[in-house]
């Protein structure tokens, strides 16, 4: 199948970016959304022209590199897929596709297709953790953990950090990456001696990173490929409320 | 050269309490003058600096990602092994030692293995502490599943994501310590030479993949933890910026390769779909748990599989292997379904694939069940095939997923140059010729959580902190190097692009040095290699500058360094001559299609050093001596 | 970093606002449904509450600081989540927002708006200089509130203002009380549906409860 592309170029950071319009020709529906660019960009580069840069890595839907926004969804019309997973199968000859990077202020366009998101990681970094030692831990079974909760913190924990849950917040916001870490350590016994302090931390880091506010329109749990639920972000208020008392 | 392991005296199972006992130690005052080079940041990398950054060194780690958080091993699905038997059906650290061993086709160091297997369960209760969310059962303690190549219940899992969450486990220690200050990270940089200062590791050059600077770093020790080279191979599960440059640089720079001829070939992959195909995706093995193995009996069956009756299908694997049945060894279930395929009775497009049926389970279990377990992969499998794998048997083929060879390295995790490091799939491992399922992750969170932190410092005790800075000549000599390599990339200017090149060598690579060598093959493959290579010097594209954010030439020196590696590689597979684990030498096998290892001749380590390019690299061995375990014939049948 | 400048603090104190407010709708509705019993329903109830000024305005004085507080975190949210998102994608799609979720900033500068004319329309009686209730008593001598609110709404105009007011609050509510649940921590999976559900059913409530009075009066079911 042929496709018309129009994709965000953008030189750098501070340079003005605008969308440019691209042909890919003789696409198979079993390549991936990636593998068609691999295509375009294969072209451009013996055409001289500059190809086309994104971010990916694993390709296997599990590291959170990928990261584009098509026709206006973050990693496309699959549902629970990354772009790296999306496949040419689900769009037919002659469509027109549009391509753009993330969008917030907290994530600044690089180059192309690619933002800086190390924003996420200062998040982690003001306490998605427990503040465990290497060594001199009890034994794992001493811990005992409720199926239930076993499951609800690695539905939480399953979160790969690709920022979708940003690109798709009218708001710019990043409460449902912050809820999903808050969630899966508040989920654990083990992770409750810090709750308090996890949860206040992270909030505000997340706002000095100037990420927007959390308004409840839900667009991030549609966007989420890992299906990450807003009810998350009830249970990160719950612990912001505990942590006042 | 006769390389010594430094393999400590004593009883095996005393010999790590007793070497710990021996290891300098670095005063705590002290260990903040130190500083380490982390380079990678996957769970070899991460849970180093992380744990480093604990005990007071400071720590500059590297990743070429984004985030430490994408490292390659958070694609790892299946599980983790540690000889814990919570499920008393009879594992112990002997046993897991044994099977590892046994595993690895005896071409893996005891003393190592033996401290892996010792340390495994600590790294269970380490992850546990971290809120890493392992499976529990219904009373809150934690689940096991069975695992390839192992008759017992050993591996901890996290839904199909464990490599995920334990990574995320370490990756948050990690973070934790950067927000201390104890950690520099510096995400998208890559790591281009290793500078050594008098013989010993002091310091890297990296490219700033963003600016494209370039820029240098000096530290007290280097740690590359870098990952496995799969990649040679063009497509594998590896992720697409896996690559071998930061260990073969350091090759180059005189640390020995060691066995770069072993690799594994997973068997349970999605098979390729067509030309445009840029990676393989890997399905957990643990599909094998439920799943039967077959092919139709007939060649060339063309019939829908689901119309196919019991009689005419040929479960290979359970009738080869009745005591392992589905779940016999990697390396031997590879080649199992090559040599159906290869006899023309594989199935799908092009002919490379078997079936991997749920059908049983389902009717046996139920759907929920199997949904329960398997869920996430069936779904993946869907997205990436379209087909229903509840309905219709799945198809799965062989693929290049892990590389137990590496940079060699003794018993601290030393290699033979002072000061460097080397952890997790990037050394020569403690897999010998094959690695078994769940241990990959077993072995980067052992490196860096339990045995670096004591290791390192008794290196670190020998030497003066911050001896050596970045003004030194030999830094700006290896950062002209670099600059002067990635001036030449970018003047080429030819027609063909690097991706062209890499698959070309991915092509020669899987045909010759793949899951089956043999003398004529490999002969064919050091012709060709050089040929690719030369051209690639002559005609590769490669677009844009230096100094920005540019991909391309990312991907070319990374398949300019394919390019010199993969010679080694086939000259390893040459030269040894036997079949063992990931090897397979058609010249030695059994009457009966088995590997036939020769240990007599071959029971050593093949460490190679770098002479020159234009010279043949030289073999330095690592005799293997077995004192706890007898020599067999590695049998799963 | 206090309460209130914390993200969470801040949509906290949107939902606590907006819940007693909510609470206000309520009470206010019970006090506008004795017009229903005629003139000395609304009038009797129009006189005993202003027989206790201190009564009145310190409710009056509460309701206005909530009001204000409400106001003041929906403008600052707002603008900080523009900021916060300063470009759109040149297509934009959206899935699981609503028209009501997008528009909260307007529809809640309508109700603004809207109260504002309503305080004029019928507290301060600045809107209709020639109806004013002080001077226009009752058989009982008490102020014809009952009066004033049947002759407001016999005209269309007034009607219409009152329409557009209460559809914004409307509007407003059905995302505005799900909402509230979502951000006090209340909702999980299983009660998601159930409070989205829950908070139409209460705005189409309210909306209906209050609109029935002008409507009443404008097809003449209610004569003064």
């Amino acid at each position: 199948m042929d496709l018309n592309l129009y994709v965000w170029r953008q030189k750098d950071k501070d340079s003005q970016g605008r969308l440019e319009q691209y042909k890919a020709y003789d696409i198979s529906p079993d390549m991936s959304f990636l593998e068609m660019l691999d295509v375009v960009n294969e072209r451009l580069i013996k055409e001289g022209k500059e190809p086309i840069a994104f971010d990916h890595d694993c390709r296997e839907g599990i590291c959170g590199m990928c990261s584009q926004v098509i026709n206006g969804v973050p990693h496309g019309p699959q549902e629970k897929t990354t772009v790296c997973q999306l496949h040419m199968r689900h769009f037919k000859d002659g469509d027109t596709i549009y391509i753009e990077p993330w969008r917030a202020r907290a994530f600044p366009v690089i180059k192309d297709l690619i933002v800086d998101r190390s924003a996420l990681d200062r998040i982690i970094q003001a306490g998605g953790y427990i503040s465990v030692h290497t060594g001199g831990v009890p034994d794992g079974n001493a811990i005992l953990i409720s199926k239930k909760d076993a499951d609800t913190a690695m539905d939480a924990a399953q979160c790969i950090g690709c920022g979708a849950c940003v690109a798709a917040c009218p708001n710019g916001s990043a409460m449902l990456f912050t809820a999903a870490k808050v969630s899966h350590l508040a989920s654990l016994p083990q992770g409750r001696v810090e709750a308090a302090k996890r949860v206040c931390m992270m909030t505000e880091q997340m706002l000095k990173e100037g990420f927007g506010n959390c308004s409840n329109h839900y667009e991030c749990e549609a966007a989420c490929p890992k299906g990450i639920k807003v009810s998350f972000i009830a249970k990160l208020n719950r612990e912001f409320i505990k942590a006042q008392f | 050269m006769i390389l010594d392991g430094k393999i400590p005296s004593g009883p095996i199972n005393e010999k790590w309490d007793r070497h710990r006992q021996n290891l300098k130690l670095v005063n705590p005052a002290n260990k903040r003058k130190y500083t380490i080079i982390v380079v990678g940041t996957g769970l070899a990398g991460a849970s180093a600096a992380a744990s480093l950054a604990e005990l007071g060194y400071n720590v500059e780690a590297f990743c070429y990602q984004d985030s430490a958080r994408r490292a390659h091993s958070i694609a790892a699905q299946g599980g983790i092994n540690a000889a814990k038997n919570y499920p008393n059906d009879g594992d112990s650290i002997y046993r897991l030692f044994y099977d590892t061993v046994k595993g690895g086709d005896f071409r893996a160091r005891e003393a190592n293995v033996y401290r892996l297997a010792q340390v495994s369960v600590n790294i269970i209760d380490q992850c546990v502490a971290q809120g890493v969310p392992f499976a529990r059962d219904y009373a809150g303690y934690l689940d096991n599943r069975s695992f390839g190549g192992a008759q017992l219940s050993r591996t901890f899992y996290a839904r199909g994501q464990t490599g995920q969450q334990l990574l995320l486990g370490a990756y948050q220690a990690l973070s934790r310590q950067v927000y201390l200050g104890k950690i520099r990270m510096h995400p998208r940089t890559e790591m281009l030479d290793l500078v050594i200062v008098d013989g010993e590791a002091k310091g890297i050059v990296v490219r700033d993949l963003v600016t494209g600077e370039i820029s240098a770093y000096s530290g007290d020790a280097v740690c590359l933890c870098t990952g496995g080279y799969g990649n040679v191979f063009y497509l594998s599960t590896n992720a697409m910026g896996c690559n071998v440059t930061a260990t073969y640089r350091a090759y180059k720079k005189g640390a020995f390769f060691a066995n770069p001829c072993f690799t594994q070939i997973h068997p349970t992959c999605i098979p390729v779909s067509g030309e445009h195909q840029s990676k393989l995706t890997l399905m957990s093995e643990s599909l094998r748990n439920d799943g039967r193995v077959w092919v139709p009996l007939k060649k060339g069956d063309t019939r829908h599989p689901n119309d196919i009756p019991e009689e005419e299908r040929d479960y290979y694997l359970e009738r080869k292997y009745p005591s392992f049945g589905n779940l016999a060894p990697r390396d031997i279930s590879s080649r199992a379904a090559k040599e159906v395929c290869d006899e023309g009775r594989g199935v799908g497009p092009g002919g490379y694939g078997v079936y991997l049926d749920f059908a049983d389970a389902i009717k046996r279990l139920g759907e929920d069940v199997i949904r329960q377990r398997y869920g996430n992969l069936f779904e993946m499998y869907e997205r990436i095939t379209g087909e229903d794998a509840y309905k219709v048997p799945m198809r799965i083929y062989p693929a290049v997923h892990y590389t137990m060879g590496g940079l060699w390295v003794d018993y601290n995790l030393e290699s033979n140059i002072r000061g460097l490091f080397v952890l997790g799939e990037a050394n020569f491992s403690d897999h010998g010729a094959n690695r078994l399922g769940a241990s990959a992750l077993m072995q980067g969170l052992a490196d860096g959580y339990f045995v670096i932190p004591y290791t390192i410092a008794d290196y670190l005790a020998q030497t003066k902190p911050a001896a050596v800075k970045v003004d030194h000549p030999e830094f700006k000599k290896s950062m002209e190097d670099v600059q002067a390599r990635i001036k030449r990339l970018l003047s080429i200017k030819g027609k063909k692009t690097v991706n062209d090149f890499h698959r070309e060598l991915g092509k020669v690579m899987w045909e010759y040095v793949g899951m089956a060598r043999s003398k004529e093959g490999l002969n064919i493959a050091l012709k060709r290699i050089p040929e690719i290579r030369e051209e690639f010097w002559q005609n590769v594209i490669v677009p844009g500058s230096g100094n920005e954010l540019n991909q391309e030439l990312e991907k070319a020196g990374r398949v300019a360094d394919f390019l010199e590696f993969a010679e080694l590689m086939a000259i390893d597979a040459l030269h040894r001559e036997e079949s063992c684990g990931g090897h397979f030498r058609v010249e030695h096998q059994m009457p009966d299609g088995e590997a036939k290892r020769d240990d007599e001749n071959f029971c050593y380590v093949a460490a190679w050093q770098y002479k020159g390019d234009d010279k043949a690299p030289e073999l330095h061995k690592e005799p293997l001596v077995f004192e706890n375990v007898k020599l067999a014939i590695r049998s799963y049948k | 970093m206090r309460f209130v400048e914390n993200p969470v603090g801040k949509k906290i104190a949107m939902s606590v606002t907006g819940f007693l407010l909510l609470a206000f709708l309520f009470i206010h509705l019970i006090g506008n449904s004795t017009i229903y019993l005629g003139p000395d329903g609304i009038n009797t109830y129009a006189k005993g509450l202003h027989s206790l000024p201190p009564v009145v305005w310190t409710f009056r004085i509460v309701m206005l600081i909530i009001f204000a507080l409400h106001i003041y975190f929906g403008i600052k949210v707002t603008l900080e989540n523009r900021q916060a998102k300063p470009n759109g994608y040149a297509i934009s799609k959206n899935i699981n927002s609503t028209l009501s979720s997008r528009t909260m900033i307007w529809t809640g500068l309508i109700v603004l708006a809207f109260v504002v004319y309503h305080l004029l329309h019928f507290t301060l009686q600045v809107t209709q200089p020639h109806f004013i209730t002080s001077k226009n008593l009752d058989y009982l001598g008490r102020p014809d509130v009952f009066k004033m609110i049947v002759l407001s709404f016999q005209r269309i105009g007034i009607t219409l203002i009152y329409a557009i007011g209460l559809l914004s609050l409307m509007l407003h509510l059905t995302h505005g009380i799900q909402s509230l649940m979502q951000t006090v921590g209340l909702n999980n999976e299983r009660f998601m549906p159930k409070f989205r559900l829950f908070g139409l059913i209460i705005a189409v409530f309210l909306l209906v409860a209050y609109l029935s009075i002008p409507t009443v009066v404008l097809t003449g079911v209610l004569k003064a």
